[in-house]
This record gives C-alpha cells, structure tokens and sequence, in this order.
C-alpha cells in the first residue's frame, strides 16, 4: 500500500502508576481500544473516537486523551483534515460519511452578537419577585381580531382561532428519530418533555408503542421515505411536521444502515428488518409548492384540521422565500435547520459546506415575512447549533419564536460530541440500537438531566429579558434593537438589521 | 423620568391652555427644560373639516416649497400661515413652526375605505421619513400640537397657548435621554387624531417598530414614543378594536391570570394576546392617548411609572402627579390609582 499509515487522531495513554486493572474501559469501550494482556491494560490507540467513555468510568482518573499527538508538517492551505479525507478517498473511492453538525471552522454569528440590558433609565425586572412569562404559542393565528361589544359589557370573540401548541418554554427538542437514537434515549427525551411541558420530535422513525404515553409532547414527522406513517401515527401526534430538508445535509435524503434496523426500529418503522431504510431526496409527490400544499391540506384533512402542521426546512441560501411560500400553504409553522444541525450520519461535504448559519435565515427569514405582512400568522422555529440559553435568547430577538435544541439534549444524556453516530456503536447507549450498549443509558436518570438542562436555560433566559427589561417573550421576539454586532461585517449587520455594539 | 397630564370635558366645553401650563410645570421635577409640549383639541372650530397640519420647518425659503407641491399634489391647501410664536429668552428658535388647513382629494386612494386618513398618513410617513427639513409633528382636525425644546411654561409662552381654547388637553414635560434639544422628540406625538404623552421607556419597542412598520407606518422620530401612536391607529381605526381592547392588546393581563378566567374570558384574551402579541407593550410606561372623543390614560403590566386620576364636573384628570392635577383643579374628586394595565376612559357625551 503505497499510503501506508497515517498517525492516529487520539492517543489513549494509561497511567500504570494509578491503574488498578479493574478491565472496566475494557468493558465499557464500545471501539476496542482496550485489551488485557499480562495483567496489564494495553491499549490500541487507532480505535479510539474521544467519546470518554473509558475515561468516565475509570476509578482511578488513571486514562488520559491526547487529540493528534502527531504533527503533520503544517501548512495553512493543506490541512491535516483536507490531507486525511484525500488518503481516505483515495483509498475507497467512495463519499465520506460523518456524523453530528457542521465541523469546519467557520465563524459562529452567535459569538459575535451581544445582548443588552437596563441602566437607570428603565428598571430591570427580577424574575424572582415579578411575573416572567416564558409561555409561547406555537401554530397559525390571525392578522387581526373581529370582536362584537354588546352595551353589557360582554365582549364576544367572532375570530376563530386554529390550534396552537401551548409551549412553557420557547425550548422544543428536535427530531431524533427511534433507529438513529436509541429507544432509551427516545424514552429519556419524551419523560423530559412532558415533565417540562414541552414538545419533542419522533424524526422520520415512526412512534414506538412504548411512546405512546408521552404522545401529548409528540410531534410526528412526516418525511420523505414516510417511514412509521399510518393514521394512527399522525393521530397520536400533538403535531404533524413535513420535513423536507435538514439543515446538516440540505438536498439529500437520509440513510440508516441495516445494522441499525433490529426488530423493534423495524416495527415501528415499518419496513423489513435489517434492511437500509434509504429517504429519497425530494418527497417523490412534492415537486413544486403546490404540491406541498397539497400535502399540508392532506394531512390536516386527515386528522380534521385538529393539528398543526409544520414544515422543515434546511437553511439555504432563498431559506426567506421558500418560508414565506410555506407561510401560505396554510402549514401553521416553518422550522428552519441551520447548516450547524446535527445528524446521525451524513456526506462530510454535505455537512461541511451546503446551506447557511441559522442566524442570518431566522433574520432574513423574519424581515421577509413581515414584509409580506404575515409574520405573526406563521410561528417560526430556530434549529441548528444551539449550544446554550444566549444562543436561544439570541434567535428569539432575530425572529424565531421557539428553537429546537438536538445534540445538547443528547450532551445532556451523556454524549461528548465524538461525531461517530453512523457507526451505531455508541458507548454511551445513544446513537445505538445494541441491546448491550442502549442498556447503558437510563432513561429516568438520562430525562432527569435533560429536564434539568432544559429547565436551567428556561432560568437563564428569564434572567436575561428581565435584565433587558422584558417580561414577555413576545416582547423580546424580533427585538433587534435589543443585540449588537460585534466584529461583524456591514453586510451581515445589514441582514441580521443590527447595529454594531456603541451605536 | 417625564411628567405627563391629560384632561378631558365631556361635554366639551373648552378651557384655555393657562391651567395645563400651570400644572405642568408643577412637575418640573420630572423634567430637565429640554422639551415640553401640549395638544389641544377643539382649537380650530372655523376649520374643522380640514386637515390641521403642523409643520417645523429648517429653513422657510429652502424647504417650505417642497411640501407646498407635494400637498397640492394629494389635495387642497384651504389656508395656511406661519404659527405665531413670542420670543423667549431661553427658547432657540431653530424651526418655524407653520399651519395648513388641508383637503386631501380621496379619488387620489380609490382601493381605500378611509381615503382621508391614509392620503394624510401617507404624507406624514413620506415628509417625514425623507428628512428634508420639514416636520409634520400634527395631522388631525380640529387640533394642534405645540411643542418645543425649553421649559413648560417656556414653551407655553412661545406659543400663548392661553390664547388657545380646547375641550381636551395632553401635556408633557420632557426629560430626554434620547435627543435632548430636538423639538421633534418632544411630546406629544401625533398622528391624525391621535396624540401620545409618554412617560417611560418601551422596552420592546424594537419588536412593536417592526410589527408597525409591516404595515406601512414608519417610524422616523427617533423614539419610541411614535409607535403608540401608529399601533392605536393600526388597532382602533384599521382593526376596529374598541379603546378598552386595544389596551388589553397593548398591556395585557398576565397567563397567570388569564388562566383563572372563565372559560369564554380566558378564549378572547389568549386570542388577544396571540393575535397582538406583537403589539404587547413592554418596558416601563404610564401614557395618555387622547382622540376627538375620548381620552385614555394605561400604564405598563406592572406599573413603573405612576398614574392618578381625578374628576371635577364634567372633567376627568389624568396624570403622573395628584400635585399637578390639583394645581389645576383644587377642588378635584375621586383620586384614585388605577390599577397596571388598566385603563381610564373619559369619553365625550355631547
């Protein structure tokens, strides 16, 4: 092999002076770094992925990861990844899967926008002693109220509202689907939502019959390979959402190996076990608006127009007019899925390189539908790279009314980011379908981490509309006027319609 | 900080500026002498049916021409002629203030029900927004706006507004953060028959300027006052909503308590609230909204600024200090503390 070697990404060392040799990395690594050989733990650095797992679990703080110990001679344009990826093609010929969200360097806009806060001239709000409401609504509502007065002072609502999801934080956790995560992991999100009073995504993996007392907090996704869908699944839901793209690989479909497709993930997806469950690209009876539409008015037919329905999009670069013609298709909310989302599995230049932060789509997105003059009658969903309550904060004041969080939920359970999902050997019991790994993960313990985090960022952002003088979300939705850009660029200024921080 | 006043005779019967001036400047305290204004209504009975424009001009010979054109343009010039103003030691006069009585031709806005207002409103946004050294601070009938950056009783003297007899009365003394000194940011603002006095700050003044501006209203005075006047036209003129429910819209009551209501109660407020939540306005505030007929005194949902109200005769008061209402009113009655988000109504009945 003309290529031979290239050095390892992670050097796992074991410190013989603290080890104990109690084998539970072995045990506990899912890749085979470890083995026991002379009584001696002996490791094999080339499996290693840095998911922790051993490290977590070691009693004796005994195992330690160094990322790249090897140095390539360095050069700003050849890069060690570019470098690695050429080895790696020229090897299979093949596309080159990755997992989790978007790993290229690009700048984060979040880092770059500041939020404000009262001084002397308007009093900040303690959250502790005054009323802060976090509540949103998420669904269609009217441009305007019809309402009859009679002479008693009765006030009669003529204005018909459609159903909303009542939300008590403007956190929603996105769509996982049941074969890309584990069941307990599913289980885990769902306690969390309805513990939090909030609401989850199934993904594209239909609903486990052991969901089903969590359906009140389900939003069922409709996708393009319909896998899982049947009237009893869409009527479960508390909400339908077509997903057309996904913001970690806009334009293509999805794929989950057979090896993850065990009995049950083939139950509830409906398709023979071990089989691929391949998404085709494009929805095959979606080929223009209309045609969604179309879609949108089936399944709200089908369950008589007792449900929202929402649409999924990737961000990419006309995400504004693409929202706004899924603002009339009658769907009650958009949800926009910046190229930072997470995936089980998806194309490395996919990932890396197709459609736009979400930052700028929720702002162009926002200006676009009010300047058609129906922002308020579609809700609009931020995902993608949300990391902590200052990112939330800050994709409310751009527009959004509510965000999806993904892979901090899954933080939250455990994972520490590895990016190796697609390979279905999650030590954690996560991105797995293996009975010996998902075992690893508890769901009650696992939900109540996640309500936690849930519940620690719904604090944080009431600290800071309170600090910023708001006691509504609504008032803080759109807000520009309420960030600053620092270090950004006129142009990117001109779209997100901040201004720089000192004007 | 600001100190606000507003009055209403229900029965229309007018007084002269000479009591508002004296009881704004009761609270001068709340003011820094750099901005104060007052509104009357009822104050061009002989040309009731026109349009009243106020208009600061720059400069007379280089912008006056302009605005002259673009009003020929839209309608009718009936009258007009410069504002009289006395001089004052500490008032510098950098605007001439002028008054046209203004017929709009409504075949110029075939598609709209309210051709008047939107032809006034559109000259407004557009004057405005352009920035070309006119200001119309005052577009309704029958009333006008006087304001000016000074003291209140120094404005008052630059304008005699002893010399002007209206039934109903707003006033604002002025302690600016935003653009001290520019006779535009003082209060009130107005727009058609609409006229805000504001005391606070509206903390999600970004949210409602944009929900506003989706409907064509621009926003070009550099504060956040302006947009209770354009959300109380776009909510009671264009949306029909009654002064009571446009409030509800404006300082709604808490989930909280919307969600202890009767069934029927709790549908109309949560429709209110999503339908307006846009609308909603947050931030520290007590203000007076005053049209031909009636006169509306709110503050925010929890109330950081104050609000009194008392009544005499036919008059309802309305204002930040009970002080300055007694100033005006010694034998005043039923003061009383509205309670946050809720709102005093005086309406006319003759």
């Amino acid at each position: 092999m003309s290529i031979g070697s290239v050095p390892f990404k992670f050097k796992v060392s074991v410190d013989p002076e603290r080890c104990m040799v109690c084998g539970r990395c072995i045990e506990n690594c899912s890749y085979g770094v470890f083995s026991k050989e002379n009584e001696r733990i002996k490791v094999n650095s080339r499996n290693c992925v840095a998911c922790h797992r051993c490290l977590a679990f070691c009693p004796r703080d005994a195992i330690d990861i160094t990322e790249k110990p090897t140095d390539y001679r360095s050069h700003p344009v050849w890069t060690r990844d570019v470098r690695e990826a050429i080895f790696n093609q020229a090897r299979t010929g093949k596309i080159i899967l990755a997992g989790m969200g978007n790993a290229h360097p690009y700048p984060i806009i979040f880092d770059q926008l500041v939020l404000d806060a009262c001084q002397v001239t308007n009093p900040s709000i303690d959250p502790l002693r005054e009323p802060m409401e976090m509540r949103t609504y998420i669904g269609k509502k009217p441009a305007s109220l019809a309402l009859r007065e009679h002479p008693n002072g009765d006030v009669e609502l003529l204005t018909k509202l459609t159903p909303n999801l009542q939300i008590e934080t403007p956190i929603m956790i996105g769509h996982m689907s049941y074969g890309a995560i584990s069941l307990n992991a599913q289980t885990a999100i769902a306690k969390a939502a309805s513990h939090i009073g909030t609401f989850m995504g199934t993904g594209e993996g239909g609903l486990h019959e052991s969901l089903y007392p969590y359906q009140k907090h389900m939003i069922v996704q409709v996708a393009s390979g319909r896998f899982g869908v049947d009237i009893n699944y869409l009527e479960r839901g508390a909400a339908i959402e077509i997903k057309i793209g996904q913001g970690a690989k806009p334009g293509i479909g999805g794929h989950l190996p057979g090896e993850k497709v065990c009995a049950d993930v083939s139950c509830t997806r409906m398709i023979p076990e071990g089989s691929d469950a391949i998404s085709p690209a494009p929805h095959h009876d979606i080929y223009s608006i209309e045609d969604l539409k179309q879609l949108v008015h089936s399944l709200k037919e089908a369950t008589e127009w007792k449900k929202p329905v929402f649409v999924k999009i990737a961000a990419v670069h006309n995400v504004a007019a693409i929202a706004a013609g899924i603002a009339r298709s009658s769907a009650d909310a958009v949800v926009v899925d910046g190229f930072r989302g997470g995936t089980g599995a998806a194309p490395r230049v996919f990932r890396d390189h197709v459609g736009i932060p979400i930052e700028a789509a929720i702002a162009s997105v926002d200006a676009k539908l009010r300047q058609q003059r129906i922002r308020n009658e579609v809700s609009l969903i931020a995902s993608g790279g949300i990391r902590e309550s200052a990112d939330i904060a800050k994709a409310i004041a751009l527009g959004a009314d509510a965000v999806y969080i993904g892979t901090s939920a899954l933080v939250a359970m455990g994972c520490r980011v590895c990016g190796t999902c697609y390979r279905g050997q999650c030590a954690w019991g996560i991105a797995t379908q293996k009975p010996e790994l998902t075992q690893r993960l508890d769901p009650e313990t696992a939900s109540v981490q996640v309500a936690n985090l849930i519940h620690a960022w719904t604090d944080e952002l009431a600290e800071l509309m309170g600090a910023a003088g708001i006691n509504s979300i609504e008032s803080l939705r759109g807000n520009r006027d309420r960030l600053r850009g620092y270090m950004l660029d006129e142009s990117l200024m001109q779209v997100l319609d901040v201004k720089s921080v000192g004007a | 900080m600001c100190g606000i006043i507003g009055v209403i005779d229900r029965k229309r019967r007018c007084m002269d500026g000479t009591g508002i001036k004296a009881a704004l400047s009761m609270m001068n305290e709340r003011g820094s002498g750099e901005g104060a204004g007052y509104v009357a209504y009822g104050i061009y009975p002989e040309y009731k049916d026109f349009y009243a424009l106020h208009v600061f001009f720059d400069n007379i010979r280089e912008h006056k021409g302009a605005l002259d054109t673009l009003l020929d343009r839209w309608g009718t010039i009936v009258h007009d002629e410069q504002i009289k103003t006395y001089e004052q030691p500490n008032i510098r006069k950098v605007h001439t203030p002028w008054r046209y009585f203004f017929r709009p031709d409504r075949s110029l806005m075939p598609k709209s029900t309210t051709p008047d207002e939107d032809i006034v409103t559109h000259l407004v946004m557009t004057v405005n927004a352009a920035k070309n050294g006119a200001l119309i601070f005052s577009s309704g009938k029958n009333l006008g706006v006087f304001k000016a950056a000074g003291w209140p009783e120094e404005v008052a003297d630059f304008y005699r507004i002893q010399d002007y007899k209206g039934y109903l009365w707003l006033a604002h003394n002025r302690y600016p953060t935003n653009t001290p000194g520019w006779w535009g940011g003082a209060h009130p603002f107005n727009l058609l028959d609409w006229s805000v006095v504001h005391n606070g700050e509206i903390t999600s003044y970004g949210t409602n300027r944009r929900y506003i501006e989706s409907y064509g209203y621009k926003c070009t005075m550099y504060t956040d006052t302006e947009v209770v006047a354009y959300l109380v036209d776009l909510l009671i003129r264009k949306h029909g909503l009654s002064e009571k429910m446009a409030v509800r819209a404006l300082a709604p009551p808490f989930w909280e308590e919307i969600d202890r209501m009767p069934a029927k109660e709790q549908e109309l407020n949560r429709a209110i609230r999503l339908t307006y939540g846009p609308a909603l306005m947050n931030g520290p505030f007590a203000i007076c909204v005053a049209n031909a007929d009636s006169l509306v005194g709110f503050t925010d949902r929890i109330k950081l600024r104050p609000l009194v109200t008392g009544e005499h005769g036919d008059r309802l008061y309305i204002s930040s200090e009970e002080a300055a209402i007694r100033t005006m009113e010694p034998d005043v009655e039923h003061i009383t503390m509205p309670k946050a988000g809720e709102p005093v109504i005086g309406r006319v009945v003759a």
